[in-house]
Parts: C-alpha cells; sequence; structure tokens
C-alpha cells in the first residue's frame, strides 16, 4: 500500500522530528526533554519512515546500523564517566566547562550532556533495532 | 619480591600453564616445576631470619569499610608448610609432566594444580582468618577439580562431589566460627588475636566456636566421622593424591588446629574434643588401612591414620607433645609422599596398584624399589631413618605426659605397629617379597622424571636421620616456637643410649612385623569390619545425599510445575494473605494526610482509564485490545501532565506509540483472543484479582498518605544547579547524580534489543 | 485526588492480574503492560502529588522557588517506563516465537516444551 500523501507529509514531518529530537536532547538539561524523550522522537521519525516507505528505504535513510548505534551509544555513556577519572575524581563526576559566546547566554557543556547523547543514541538503536526486526517479519 | 607475590604468582602462572601446554609439549613439567623452585629458594632465604624468631606481617587493605585486610604472616610454622608446598610441589610438577604426558588434558591439570599450590601458599601464610578462609575455600574447590580430573568416570564425579561437599560443609562452619573469633577477639589479625587468648576463652560463645572452628580443621584433614572423603578421593591422578591428599591439604586442618591453639587451646573442650577424635581417627583409619588391597587407597588410610595422630597431639597440648606433632608432621610429608609417588611409577610401569598382583619388583624397578624401601622404613621408624626419630620423640613425649601418659603411649604404640604393617605391604610386599609367580616382563625402571619425587624425598629422610639438627634446629624449633609462642630449642639425635624408649620402638617394630606376617591369616576377620563399615558415615553421607536430593525434586513438582498461573496464584494468594493480615491488624492508619481536591476532569480521566482496562480483559477483538491498552497508557500520561511530570508524559506519549506499533506487528501474526477456560474458572481468578487490586488500593491509599521520613529530593533541588548546572531535576538525576543507575538502565535495554534480534534472525541462519 | 488515583491503580492491578491469569499467551502480555503502568501510577502516587509543579528551577534561580513535584520518582518511573518498553518488546517477540513454534498460543500447551 503506497500512499502519495503519506510520503509527502512523511518527507517533511521525517525532517521535522530528527530536528526536534535533537532540540529535545540538547535543552533537556534545563527543560524538559532529554536523551530518552529525544531518542524516542527520533526512532518515531525513522517509524514513521518505515511506514511510509520499507524497511529497506529506512535502514539506508539511518546509513547505520541499529547494532552500531547501540555500541556507540553505550560506549559514549560509560566513556563520559571515565572522563573524570583522569583527574582522579571517582568514576562518572560531572565535569563542566563553561563557554562565553557572544550575544548568548553563557553555556555550560559538560560530561552529562555527553552521557545524555550516548543515551539518546543507545535509545534509537534499541527502539530501530526491536521495531525493524520486527517489521522484517 | 613481597610475600603476596609468592601467592599471586601461582595464580597467575596457573592461568597460563593452558597456552604453555599448547606450545610445549615435551619436558612441561620441568618448566612448570621452575616456579616452585624459585619459591622453594625464595623461602630459604626466609630461614636464617625465621629461626632467629622473626615475623614478616604484610598487610594491604582489602574492604577497608569493613577492616577486612588481605594480609600475610610469616613465622615458623607457616615457613615449615611453605617449604612442604613449594618443594613437594616442584616434584609433583615434574612428576606429572610424565605421569600424565599422553593425557590431552596435562595443561588443566597443571593449571588446577598451581592454582591448589598458590591457594595452600596462601592458607598458610595468611595473616588473619578472613584471608586465610578465602585461600581455604579455594584449596577445597581446587581440590574437587584434580579428584574430577577425570571428568569422565562417574566414580571419579561422585568422590569430587563428596569431598567438595564434606570440606566445603566444614568451610562454612569454620567461617562462621571465625567470624565469631573476630567479633569477639576484635580483629581478624593473627598478630592481634594472639593476646586475646584469654578473653575468647572465657567467653560464652567459646565452646561453640570451638566446635565450629573444629567442625572445619576435622573435615579437612579426614578425622572421624568424616575420613571417608579421603580414601574416595583416591580416584585422582596419584600426583594429586601425593600432594594433596596427603602432604599437604589434607594437613590444613593440622594447621589451623596448630594456629589457634595459643588462641583457642588449653581448656577441656579444646583437649577432649580434640585429643578424643584425633585418637579415634588415628585407630579406625589405621585398622582399615590394614584389608585394603589397593596401593592407593592403603596409603589414604594410613594418611588419615597419621592425621589422626597429629590431631590427637596437638589436643594433648603439652609442649612436648605440640614439639611431637610438628616433628612428626615434616616426616610423614617425606615418606608418604615417596610412598604415593612410588605408588604411581607401580600404576604407570604396570598397569596395577592390586598389592596381590604385583611382587619382586625390585629386578625391574631397582631405584624406585630403593626410594620405596627408604620411605617404607622411614615409616616403619627403623633408624637411622628421619620417621625413627619421630617414633622416638613420640614415645618419649606420651612417657611425659602425668596420669594419662601409659594409655597414650599404648595408643600410640597401636597406631606404630599399624604403621609398619602398612609400610610392609606397601613399600616391602610389591619389591621385594611378593607372591611367588607373580611377574611382570612388562616392567622396566621408571624415567628420571618418576624417579625423582621418590628418590630425593625418601633421600632426604634418610639425610635428615643421620643430621637431625639440620631440620631441627633451622626449620622445626621455629614452628613449634610460633605454635608454643616461646622458643622452644629442639634437640634431635639419632642415639640416646639403650633406654626404655629404644625398647618400645623395637617392640613395635618387631609387633609390626608380625602382624605383617599374620595379616592374610587375619583377612577374614577383617570382612566382618567390612561389614561394619558399610554403614559407617559414608553411608550416611549418601543417605543425606539423596534425601536432598529427593526433596528438592519434591518441592520442584510441587511448586515450579510448569504453569505459570499457578506460580501468580501462589504469590498472589501469599501476598494478599500476608499483607492483607497486617493491614488488618495495626492499630489504625498513622499520619492519614489531607486529601488534595479532586477535579471533574480527572475524575473522568480515571473513569476512563478503568473502563478500558476492564473492557482489555472482556475483549475478543486483537485490536480492541491494543486500542484499550493505549487509551490507558495515553491516560497515564494525562495524569503525569496534570500533576507536574512533563519528562514522563512525553515519555510516556511515545512510547506508549511504540507500544501500540508493536502490537500491532506481533498481534497481526497472532490468533484471535479465544477465551480458553469455562466461566467458574473466570470467576475464581476475577475474585482473586480483585482481592489483588484491593490490596493495592490500599497500599496506594496508604502510602500515598504515610511520610515516615522526609524526601531526599531537597537536596537533588538544592545541588542541582549549583553543582550540575541544571534546571531540570529530573534530568540531572538522571544523566549526573545517578547516572551509574542510568548506564545499567540502558545496558538492559540494550540487552533486551539484541534478545529480540537474537529470537528474530538467528532462527534464519540455524535453518540455513 | 489521592483516593482516586489509589482507585485506579488498584483497578489497574486487578484487571493485568486477571489477564495475566488468562491461558492465552497474548492476554497475559497484555495484562503485563497494564502491571507495568500500574506500578509507575503507584511509584508516582505514593511519591506525593503535587499539582501542576515541575520539578524545573526557574531561569536565573539556584533553587526552585515555592512548592514543586517530587523528581525522584519521577526519575524513577522514567527509567521503568523505557525499560517495561524493552521488557514487553522482548516478551511480545518471545510469544510469537513461541506460537510460531508450538503453533498455539495455549500456555497449556506449552507446559512440557522445555522439557
Amino acid at each position: 500500500m503506497i500512499s502519495l500523501i503519506l510520503r509527502t507529509a512523511t518527507h517533511f514531518l521525517f525532517t521535522i522530528m530528527l530536528q526536534f529530537s535533537l532540540f529535545l536532547l540538547l535543552r533537556g538539561h534545563n527543560e524538559p526533554g532529554g536523551g530518552f524523550v529525544a531518542g524516542l522522537m527520533a526512532a518515531g521519525g525513522f517509524a514513521l519512515y518505515t511506514i511510509a516507505y520499507d524497511v529497506a528505504a529506512t535502514r539506508q535513510a539511518l546509513r547505520v546500523d541499529p547494532r552500531t548505534l547501540i555500541a556507540v551509544g553505550l560506549a559514549i555513556a560509560a566513556g563520559s564517566g571515565l572522563l573524570s577519572l583522569m583527574k582522579g575524581s571517582p568514576f562518572m563526576t560531572g565535569e563542566w566547562g563553561h563557554l562565553r559566546l557572544p550575544y548568548l547566554e553563557r553555556l555550560n557543556i559538560g560530561t552529562p550532556l555527553l552521557f545524555d547523547t550516548g543515551v539518546y543514541l543507545t535509545v534509537i538503536g534499541v527502539t530501530l533495532m526491536i521495531i525493524l526486526s520486527l517489521a522484517e517479519e | 619480591m613481597s610475600i603476596i607475590l609468592t601467592v599471586l604468582s601461582g595464580f597467575i602462572f596457573a592461568s597460563a600453564a593452558p597456552f604453555v601446554h599448547r606450545f610445549i609439549k615435551e619436558g612441561i613439567g620441568w618448566i612448570m616445576a621452575l616456579l616452585p623452585i624459585s619459591l622453594l629458594i625464595y623461602f630459604l632465604t626466609y630461614v636464617p631470619m625465621v629461626a632467629a624468631g622473626e615475623v614478616t606481617i604484610v598487610s594491604y587493605p582489602w574492604i577497608p569499610r569493613l577492616g577486612v585486610t588481605l594480609s600475610f604472616y610469616l613465622d615458623g610454622l607457616s615457613l615449615l608448610f611453605s617449604l612442604l608446598i613449594s618443594g613437594i610441589g616442584a616434584l609433583v610438577l615434574i612428576y606429572a609432566g610424565s605421569y600424565l604426558k599422553e593425557h590431552p588434558q596435562l595443561g588443566r591439570f597443571n593449571l588446577f594444580i598451581l592454582m591448589f599450590m598458590a591457594s595452600m601458599l596462601g592458607v598458610v601464610l595468611a595473616g588473619n582468618l578472613l584471608t586465610l578462609f578465602v585461600f581455604w575455600e579455594l584449596t577445597s574447590l581446587s581440590s574437587y577439580l584434580l579428584i574430577g580430573f577425570d571428568h569422565e568416570r562417574e566414580t571419579a564425579r561422585s568422590a569430587a562431589l563428596q569431598a567438595l561437599l564434606v570440606t566445603g560443609g566444614g568451610g562454612l562452619a569454620l567461617l562462621a566460627g571465625l567470624v565469631m573469633i573476630g567479633q569477639i577477639g576484635g580483629s581478624f589479625e593473627f598478630s592481634l588475636l594472639l593476646q586475646q587468648g584469654d578473653r575468647l576463652r572465657g567467653d560464652p560463645l567459646y565452646v561453640p566456636i570451638v566446635l565450629l572452628v573444629l567442625l572445619g580443621a576435622f573435615t579437612k584433614s579426614a578425622q572421624v566421622p568424616f575420613h571417608f572423603w579421603l580414601p574416595s578421593a583416591m580416584e585422582a591422578p596419584t600426583p594429586v593424591s601425593a600432594y594433596l591428599h596427603s602432604a599437604t591439604m589434607v594437613k590444613a586442618g593440622i594447621y589451623l588446629m596448630a594456629r589457634l591453639t595459643p588462641i583457642l587451646g588449653g581448656t577441656d573442650t579444646w583437649f577432649y574434643t580434640v585429643s578424643i577424635i584425633g585418637g579415634a581417627t588415628m585407630l579406625v583409619t589405621g585398622i582399615s588401612a590394614l584389608y585394603q588391597n589397593d596401593m592407593k587407597r592403603i596409603l589414604a588410610y594410613s594418611t588419615a591414620s597419621v592425621l589422626g595422630m597429629l590431631t590427637l597431639l596437638l589436643g594433648l597440648g603439652a609442649t612436648a607433645t605440640i614439639e611431637t606433632a610438628i616433628i612428626y608432621l615434616f616426616a610423614h610429608a617425606l615418606y608418604k609422599g615417596a610412598l604415593f609417588l612410588v605408588a604411581g611409577a607401580v600404576d604407570h610401569e604396570t598397569g596395577r596398584r592390586d598389592i596381590r598382583a604385583l611382587g619382586g619388583l625390585r629386578r625391574a624397578m631397582p631405584i624406585t624399589a630403593a626410594a620405596a624401601g627408604l620411605a617404607a622404613l622411614s615409616m616403619a621408624g627403623i633408624p637411622p631413618l628421619f620417621g625413627y626419630i619421630g617414633k622416638e620423640v613420640l614415645y618419649e613425649a606420651a612417657q611425659k605426659l602425668s596420669g594419662i601418659g601409659s594409655y597414650v603411649t599404648g595408643l600410640l604404640m597401636l597406631a606404630s605397629l599399624l604403621l609398619v604393617a602398612v609400610a610392609g605391604m606397601v613399600g616391602l610386599r610389591p619389591f621385594v617379597i611378593g607372591k611367588k609367580g607373580v611377574t611382570h616382563p612388562e616392567a622396566h625402571e621408571a624415567p628420571i622424571s618418576l624417579r625423582l619425587g621418590p628418590v630425593v624425598l625418601a633421600g632426604s629422610g634418610l639425610l635428615f636421620g643421620l643430621f637431625p639438627s639440620l631440620a631441627g634446629y633451622w626449620i622445626l624449633s621455629p614452628a613449634v616456637a610460633a605454635v608454643l609462642r616461646q622458643p622452644a630449642p629442639l634437640h634431635l639425635s639419632l642415639w640416646h643410649g639403650w633406654n626404655e624408649i629404644v625398647l618400645l620402638s623395637l617392640a613395635t617394630t618387631a609387633a609390626g612385623a608380625g602382624l605383617y606376617a599374620a595379616r592374610e591369616r587375619l583377612l577374614p576377620a577383617a570382612e566382618a569390619l567390612k561389614g561394619i563399615a558399610r554403614w559407617g558415615p559414608a553411608r550416611g553421607y549418601s543417605a543425606t545425599l539423596n534425601g536432598m536430593m529427593r526433596l528438592a525434586q519434591a518441592q520442584t513438582r510441587l511448586l515450579q510445575n510448569g504453569r505459570l498461573r499457578i506460580y501468580l496464584m501462589i504469590v498472589a494468594t501469599s501476598a494478599v494473605g500476608l499483607a492483607g493480615y497486617t493491614l488488618l491488624h495495626r492499630d489504625g492508619f498513622i499520619g492519614l494526610g489531607i486529601e488534595s481536591e479532586l477535579r471533574f476532569y480527572e475524575v473522568a480521566i480515571g473513569g476512563v482509564i478503568l473502563a478500558a482496562a476492564f473492557l482489555a480483559t472482556q475483549t475478543r477483538s486483537r485490536l480492541g485490545a491494543v486500542t484499550a491498552l493505549g487509551v490507558v497508557g495515553y491516560g497515564v500520561a494525562l495524569i503525569y501532565i496534570l500533576y507536574g511530570a512533563p519528562d514522563l508524559a512525553m515519555t510516556q506519549f511515545l512510547i506508549e506509540t511504540f507500544m501500540v506499533i508493536l502490537f500491532i506487528l506481533v498481534f497481526y501474526h497472532l490468533p484471535g483472543l479465544t477465551p480458553f477456560s469455562e466461566w467458574k474458572r473466570r470467576l475464581r481468578d476475577g475474585l482473586l484479582s480483585l482481592a489483588v487490586g484491593t490490596l493495592m488500593f490500599t497500599l496506594a491509599y496508604l502510602a500515598s498518605h504515610a511520610r515516615f521520613h522526609p524526601p531526599i529530593s531537597r537536596f537533588f533541588a538544592e545541588t542541582s544547579v549549583p553543582m550540575a548546572h541544571g534546571r531540570n531535576i529530573v534530568n540531572v538525576i538522571l544523566v549526573d547524580f545517578r547516572a551509574f543507575d542510568t548506564l545499567g538502565e540502558i545496558t538492559v535495554l540494550s540487552v533486551a534489543a539484541f534478545g529480540v534480534y537474537a529470537l528474530l534472525k538467528l532462527r534464519l541462519e540455524g535453518k540455513r | 485526588m489521592e483516593m482516586l488515583l489509589s482507585l485506579v491503580i488498584g483497578g489497574l492491578y486487578a484487571a493485568g492480574f486477571y489477564l495475566m491469569l488468562r491461558r492465552s499467551l497474548a492476554k497475559l502480555i497484555i495484562g503485563l503492560s497494564l502491571l507495568s503502568n500500574a506500578t509507575n501510577l503507584l511509584i508516582f502516587t505514593a511519591g506525593g502529588l503535587t499539582r501542576a509543579e515541575p520539578p524545573l528551577v526557574p531561569r536565573g534561580a539556584d533553587r526552585p522557588t515555592g512548592p514543586f513535584a517530587d523528581p525522584l520518582p519521577q526519575a524513577m518511573i522514567l527509567t521503568a517506563i523505557v525499560i517495561g518498553f524493552g521488557v514487553l518488546a522482548f516478551a511480545l517477540v518471545l510469544a510469537y516465537r513461541a506460537y510460531q513454534t508450538t503453533g498455539s498460543e495455549d500456555l497449556d500447551a506449552m507446559k512440557e516444551t522445555d522439557r
């Protein structure tokens, strides 16, 4: 079943959902959002894509295998905790750097954001791995 | 090099052993022996220091919060054992390299035996009770692995299990005893506990402590009634029997009793328990040795007999008996190790271990025969071997005991003459006497690696017999001093002139020789003894084991019958019954707070959720059930929005959407929701479910009103911005304060995803 | 409101448990899903209810001003929701594979399959 309307709408919605997921991820530390929701949102975009096209097209749009996403995500999450070890602090101590950009308020960048990125990638990978393998049945 | 390395190096070497074996096949034993040889040299460098009375203590923090340290303690007693473990270890490894040459798993064998050596060194070098216990259990474990080395044989497996259960059970008792010692003595360190002897002996828990600790020692050292595992353990390859079940591991119990004598000894409880059990073991197993025919089993029973003798000597607790225990322990390790290795060599060359089928081997195996003869003479206590000195001090110590001296002398004489007979059975008969007509055309002298062990050990017996002060001054005196907690110079010599002791010794030897000669005629009487032995503790062991097996099976049949809903019903009925009973019998509801106001749209949401849930239970349509589930999920999400949880609401909405997709993808393949059960069963389940619901309702209502402690969230709220630079406290908890939990969670999530993947994809590959 | 939410929780538990007692594999999983929602709500309610005040620190402040909903149960539930999804997905696929292999979705028919 190919729906032209769905495909056209997906064309826009897919991009918007991915962008929105990044927005959710980045603002998550200060406003509602965060890696879990953002990851689910991004996976939702791909799920929509799968419904409009098919699994093969989604895999192509995704470019990497969901398994790779899971592995990279876990590695980033665990690795972000390792950074503090180099400073001699216990595993997973938050480390922060502060950027002062023109026209913007002070920007805090720290390992928790990195950790959240790991969560984000893992959640995308997990959700897509489940959905895609089932959809292939 | 520090002491901890002597222990750790064994484990490191052990883990490398299988890989080394993959590349080097020839002369592997000699390579493996490099480690124990270097350890032996290392320990020898300690001899002068320790003989001067110095004690080395090294300590590392292990679990600092619990006050547990990994500490090592080297005094005369530890050193004596360390020398035996590393020295005999080297000989056994060389021996095993040749003995098991054809065995495909020789690498694994070396792994186990090096692991055992390291653990045993850990036991004797441990500086506190907990370190000792850890290594103690490791020796039980490696013993299990070694007895069951030929795991394809059923008898080897059951013997291994028997040894593990008996010594492991004793280990548990020991742990309880050691923890109690630590609690009362205020420390687990030997160095500190040595001052606490009086406090421990005066404590009301003293008797339980002694019994628990002794249970550990008795099981390990094969004392009656736990002795039966040792003969069964002869299923192990002979190098193992020589090393673990004669020279070292079974002496761990003796070591422990000697080590704890200054702390726990000197009371009536200790005296009677230890000496009576020791004496009983000495006689029961000594007599049992007589009617065995398998060389290894004869040696095993006589080992248990000597272990009983050592226990008896430690239990008597006099200065002279403790000296004797240490001296005899040393003598026994030398001659019994040699005899076991000889038995192995004979088995290796002729394929037989039954003494009735062996004879006149001295012509084929002259060197092995000479070593066997020396060891047997030492065992029989004939000068000028070290065993003679052992027997002499034995009688001397017994004579010195006031009051019971003559009884103990009599018992020891009986045990000694049994040893003389056994020495004849394994050390002389297969080589010298033997039955006429038994020939071994196939037998020839064992290779050097199989001869080295017996020759060195039996030769040491001769060397130390001729120069007793060599061992006495440097090694044995410091060991005795460590037990007695005072300098104990030993003056050993081969000849004291004619006195009563020499006459006793001669009489024993003569009587033993007589017993040996009369053995054949006594065997019919032994048949009766065998009948009694069949009702011994070994039978109790197997009855207990079978009983436990049957109990477990019955319990499994009853509780794990494969029907999920029965499990659920059991859980639910117990929960409703127990929690409901508690709820009904409490005195009113504590701290019921104020009910927050109710708004009409909230009632509507609640009503929709409940209605959808009810629909889910009743519908026969798959789509209907999925829709109902979705309604419940979105309804819950609305509640999250209303009560200040936007993060939850967002997540719930998204998850709920995915859930619906998943359900549809899967239900597409499943049949419709047919009701399987008739109305009676549905009614019963409905009532039980209502009970569960009521219980959960009550609990939720009580929990929402009860507050026993102030919430810890204040901490998160106050530190979220200053410390973690985030204004969304929920997210800060997830990625910063409790990030470790989140890491665990996404790991679990990944595992679930890979589980799904494996279930769906691997099947295809299997079909291909 | 606590009373209403407790009723919802109790109702969800009852319905979920009833479904889990069925012999049908699909119903078991539907019940599981209801049970996980019920448990999340239970944690949420037990943590104390605060209306419409998300645990967010206002811009410029360094701690929340005024009352705020307890963030800890929320963090726990957030984790539980996502884990619940993973478990449910696994259970669903397991059920599907079990049905494929045994050709039945009657749990009683699967009693002997692992023997």
